[in-house]
């Protein structure tokens, strides 16, 4: 029997569709940004992952990547950052001092990005391997894919 | 060590002013009083052979708890230092105060280098020494509404003082 029709469930499918798209707005503050661009380039190629379109614009990206130190001052900058970000949207602490403030654990320093935003996945290491930023790319598409699709957020701030 | 022309002329000028000087790696370092660094200074930029235009830094040491263990110039707990150079010579020099804690406050230098605004800015934001004359001594690294300043040796090492968003 020639099969020319598929089955799926529409979670499934969006989360599938989500999952190979991440726009990515880079948050670059230190020398992690070093291995990020890394990833990013031709020699490990995060675009491999469906993950390779920068958007230098939040309004127009749903994976934000925070790397590098994030100091008090600079704290309301990324929140800031984060509430422009239209849902749905992830977040990646890379590094030990976006993780948890890592060797700066002194007054500038916010100890760790999930002070001020939610995370969804931690990468550590001072700084991690290009090969880490990618395999945490994949845990989040494991989750992007798995989790139940918010696909009426509209309908959350239009209070229906 | 041979003492160079800089230091031979501020000596010169200077004999009474000048507490301590010594060397480093060739290096000199000199310990003058708080009342005399802006003449010192300003002799050293404006004098014809020495020149020392350049102004490299201003930054200060918190010496609390090692005042016992200096000699000279009182148990003053605040050094500020300031770094010179000059192209005529090639040479760097190094001006050194001692400032209170009851009594901290250094004359700025802002009339002599423009330069001197954000360095005096920095040191007031770590060490809160007021500086006097200065046009605009506001903090300049940390944020509105922070309490204290962080480089004094008896900042709490784990106070934290996040910022509102």
């Amino acid at each position: 029997m020639k099969v020319n029709f598929i089955t799926t469930r529409f979670n499934h499918i969006l989360g599938w569709a989500r999952k190979f798209s991440l726009f990515q707005y880079p948050f670059v503050t230190a020398c992690c940004g070093m291995e990020y661009m890394s990833a990013a380039c031709a020699h490990f190629d995060i675009d491999r992952f469906g993950a390779g379109w920068t958007r230098f614009s939040p309004r127009q990206s749903d994976m934000l990547l925070v790397v590098g130190t994030v100091n008090q001052k600079l704290a309301p900058v990324l929140k800031k950052i984060y509430d422009q970000m239209t849902e749905p949207k992830w977040v990646v602490a890379i590094g030990a001092c976006a993780v948890s403030g890592g060797i700066y654990d002194n007054y500038a320093v916010v100890q760790g990005i999930d002070k001020i935003i939610s995370v969804d996945v931690y990468i550590p290491g001072c700084p991690p391997r290009p090969e880490t930023i990618l395999d945490a790319l994949i845990k989040l598409q494991h989750k992007v894919q798995t989790q139940t699709q918010d696909w009426k957020w509209k309908d959350k701030f239009t209070g229906k | 060590m041979k003492e160079s022309l800089g230091l031979r002329k501020l000596k010169e000028k200077f004999p009474n002013e000048i507490i301590e000087i010594s060397f480093h790696f060739g290096d000199e370092t000199i310990l003058i009083q708080r009342e005399a660094l802006f003449e010192a200074v300003k002799f050293l930029k404006h004098e014809e052979e020495l020149n020392y235009e350049l102004l490299l830094d201003i930054t200060c040491v918190d010496l609390l708890g090692l005042e016992d263990t200096i000699q000279t110039a009182g148990k003053d707990r605040f050094e500020v230092i300031c770094h010179l150079y000059s192209f005529k010579l090639n040479h760097r020099i190094r001006l050194k105060i001692r400032v209170s804690e009851s009594e901290a406050w250094v004359e700025s230098l802002t009339p002599l280098w423009e330069n001197a605004n954000w360095l005096e800015r920095e040191v007031f934001d770590m060490f809160g020494l007021k500086f006097k004359n200065h046009p605009d001594l506001r903090r300049i690294l940390m944020y509105e509404g922070f309490e204290g300043y962080p480089l004094r040796k008896d900042y709490p090492l784990k106070k934290r003082q996040p910022r509102t968003l």
